[in-house]
């Protein structure tokens, strides 16, 4: 299992700052912590697409960032895959071209995962000619997430894909979630508020809090503290 | 409608040449400046905007004789035109292109930086994270998302150029059959008093303009229901 180190430190033009540090070998790891803590800024630097001001990232052996040795590689290089909170579907594409845009991108590295299981897990298979605007919150979200393994991710990142969905919705699609991590086993960070999420889907937190790291372990250890402290 | 004359033939199909070729022309520059202006956050942006609406604002004359400066055989571009290339603008039809893409430039930006700014700017993060580089990304998301807005630039940018005029004038001067469009038969048949040859031209002038317009207006309404969906 590859090692993700990260380090960044960032400051907004609207004042909000972040000073992050953590490094994590686990299968899925929760970011874990309230809105506004810089949860979504550590993914967007992890995926390339927010350029911190200071910091390194190294993946395995492949450095990603290293501000002071003027290394940032881009986004589309990372072989990061990214689900969005709002699914961020092409919306001029059916189902089955979102499917495929990743999938034609980066076909050398993408062999591992099939397009076949990835609609047969993610139950995929009558949406395919529809389009984005005729899916249901749900059904988009499976969607983008069958979108992003398509492309052959090494590490996936999440960003609260449940939250836009209803209460009912939010536990069928977290057994979507659950399936993925079991068959393909492509190492996840996952961004989530939510404490039951997290306890079911992660084997490591980090918590944070107004922009920094504040505790990080096991899930029934840090939020076990994080309620008693609460 | 009373059947046109030959010279009025020559006008109108001179004046189709010339505007689409604005359009070609004017279209690349068009499409890059609409997305800088969309999504180029600076606080020097107000400047870039003046110089685009500067066509805008200015008498076409003055754009026109500015061009005929540049462009004259010894000015500082149109020596280099003619030399590298053989192309000549001053008193032939391309140059009459030119005068009216320069005059129609803000008009194309304008429709086409709306359409741009509609458009999420997450969902070319999102064909990053996929694996597409930066052009790719603008070229299989964004632009076909605003292919409608881009269209209705197109198209109210050569509604302007058929109706050009003053810069017209100046860079390619007034010659039947080489650069004289629908506006300058116009002045031209008025000149010589002819008002039943006025008033056909005119007609066709207002017909081509509204036409023009309401297909703008179709497309960045088709462009606006296609956002809310």
């Amino acid at each position: 299992m590859n090692r993700l180190e990260f380090h960044a430190s960032h400051r907004y033009p609207g004042g909000f700052a972040f000073d992050v540090a953590f490094d994590t070998s686990a299968q899925a790891t929760a970011l874990f912590g309230p809105s506004g803590s810089g949860k979504t800024s550590v993914l967007n630097v992890i995926a390339g697409l927010l350029h911190p001001r200071s910091g390194t990232i190294r993946w395995g052996e492949q450095t990603w960032l290293d501000t002071q040795a003027g290394v940032d590689v881009k986004a589309e290089r990372r072989h990061v895959g990214f689900v969005f909170q709002d699914h961020l579907l092409f919306p001029h594409l059916s189902v089955e071209r979102n499917l495929r845009y990743g999938r034609r991108r980066r076909r050398a590295r993408s062999s591992a995962i099939e397009t076949a299981r990835v609609i047969e897990v993610l139950e995929l298979g009558d949406l395919l000619a529809r389009y984005p605007r005729n899916l249901s919150g749900g059904e988009k979200q499976r969607v983008a997430l069958g979108r992003s393994l398509l492309s052959g991710p090494e590490l996936l990142l999440m960003d609260e894909p449940l939250a836009a969905l209803d209460e009912g919705l939010k536990d069928r699609i977290l057994t979507y979630l659950e399936r993925v991590v079991a068959e393909w086993r492509v190492p996840t960070i996952y961004v989530s508020h939510n404490a039951a999420e997290v306890r079911r889907l992660a084997d490591r937190v980090i918590m944070l809090e107004q922009g920094r790291v504040t505790q990080c372990g096991p899930p029934a250890e840090v939020l076990q503290s994080s309620y008693s402290s609460s | 409608m009373p059947s046109l004359t030959v010279e009025e033939w020559l006008a109108l199909r001179l004046s189709f040449q010339v505007s689409l070729c604005a359009v070609l022309v004017s279209l690349p520059p068009a499409i890059a400046m609409g997305y800088l202006l969309a999504r180029w956050q600076s606080g020097h942006k107000w400047l870039l905007e003046v110089l685009v609406n500067l066509p805008l604002v200015l008498p076409p004359v003055v754009t026109g004789y500015l061009l005929l400066v540049c462009f004259a055989p010894r000015g500082p571009l149109g020596g280099m035109l003619e030399s590298w290339f053989g192309v000549r603008l001053v008193l032939t039809w391309f140059g009459a292109a030119v005068a009216a893409a320069v005059v129609s430039f803000p008009l194309m930006v304008r429709a086409m930086r709306v359409a741009f700014q509609a458009i999420d700017p997450r969902l070319e993060m999102a064909a990053r994270s996929l694996g597409a580089g930066r052009f790719d990304a603008f070229l299989s998301v964004t632009l076909p998302l605003a292919r409608s807005g881009v269209l209705a630039g197109c198209v109210l940018a050569f509604g302007r150029s058929l109706g050009e005029f003053g810069a017209t004038i100046m860079v390619a001067g007034n010659i039947i059959g080489e650069t004289q469009t629908i506006p300058l038969a116009i002045f031209s048949a008025a000149n010589r008093g002819g008002d039943a040859e006025v008033w056909r031209l005119v007609a066709i002038s207002i017909v081509l303009a509204a036409a023009a317009l309401l297909a703008s207006e179709w497309l960045e309404r088709r462009q606006s229901s296609r956002e809310s969906t």
